[in-house]
């Protein structure tokens, strides 16, 4: 239990720092991406900012065996960069650009009630429901 | 090129709370703040590894309600795109955040924080791409979309 109230805490914290950094804003981050018209470089300054704190709390806290509920870290062990990484990323960047929402800023968003980030969640939600049953037919096609 | 909207303020003091965020998770649960991972693993779940999910997704959710009622009042995000594109929108992002492991927040925040030689390809990645489209849609097309 207590482990949902932290999980549920992170996710608060999460989407309250999409909200005041102004990412949940998709005209924001349209603007961001824009450098070569109306650029707005704050979204700089959000990632900057979680990274500093990312940066040099990560390394200290991973030196632990465990987190703090005595959980496993769990992280990802790839290190490649392969072409499912640079396409899916490259992917991933042009809806971002499409549209300006990426999926923290679309779920947080889900509770204004309007239409825009209902769409965007439920296409994405199939996007990758998508992704899974190609990914499954190519393996087993592929033995 | 014209600096618009410029918040420098408000988006470092969002940006280290993001970041603390993605630290108590870590620290406190041990997981990785990756929310297209995060996700996924709610819409398409692994016995034993969904309640967390789900609970840092409606935390995700509140968040949204807090705000709006600490300004007292509603600002409906818009991007000012047909419904459509919207939709084309998503649906890339779901796919791509999919194959390529990872989102804005689990490539940028927390692999980056990592250090992660494979997140920031990932990163420059989707910067890229993200700003050859906004160039070809507003300045090509010119709103024809």
């Amino acid at each position: 239990m207590i482990l949902l109230l932290c999980a549920f805490v992170g996710g608060l914290l999460f989407g309250l720092g999409l909200w005041i950094s102004g990412m949940s804003d998709p005209q924001k981050v349209l603007n961001f991406l824009d450098v070569y018209g109306t650029w707005d470089p704050s979204l700089l300054f959000v990632l900057g900012g979680a990274v500093a704190v990312t940066s040099v709390s990560f390394r200290l806290i991973l030196r632990r065996k465990q987190a703090l509920l005595n959980t496993p870290f769990g992280l990802s062990a790839k290190t490649a960069v392969d072409r499912s990484l640079i396409f899916g990323a490259g992917l991933f960047g042009i809806g971002w650009g499409l549209a300006g929402y990426c999926p923290g800023p679309g779920l947080t968003s889900l509770t204004t009630l309007s239409t825009e980030p209902l769409v965007f969640v439920a296409a994405m939600s199939v996007g990758a429901l998508l992704q899974r049953f190609t990914q499954n037919l190519r393996e087993s096609s592929c033995g | 090129m014209t600096v618009v909207n410029f918040t420098p303020a408000a988006a470092l003091t969002g940006g280290v709370l993001i970041g603390v965020a993605a630290v108590w998770l870590l620290l406190v649960n041990g997981k990785i703040a990756g929310i297209s991972g995060i996700f996924n693993g709610v819409l398409m779940p692994v016995k034993g590894d969904l309640a967390w999910r789900a609970a840092f997704v409606i935390g995700l959710l509140v968040a949204g309600a807090v705000y709006q009622s600490a300004i007292g009042g509603l600002v409906a995000p818009r991007a000012g795109v047909s419904f459509g594109l919207v939709a084309l929108a998503g649906l890339l992002v779901g796919w791509g955040t999919r194959l390529g492991s990872g989102c804005t927040s689990g490539h940028g925040v927390c692999g980056l924080g990592r250090l992660s030689v494979r997140s920031l390809a990932a990163v420059l990645t989707f910067l890229l791409t993200g700003m050859v489209t906004v160039f070809v849609v507003r300045h090509t097309l010119g709103g024809v979309l």
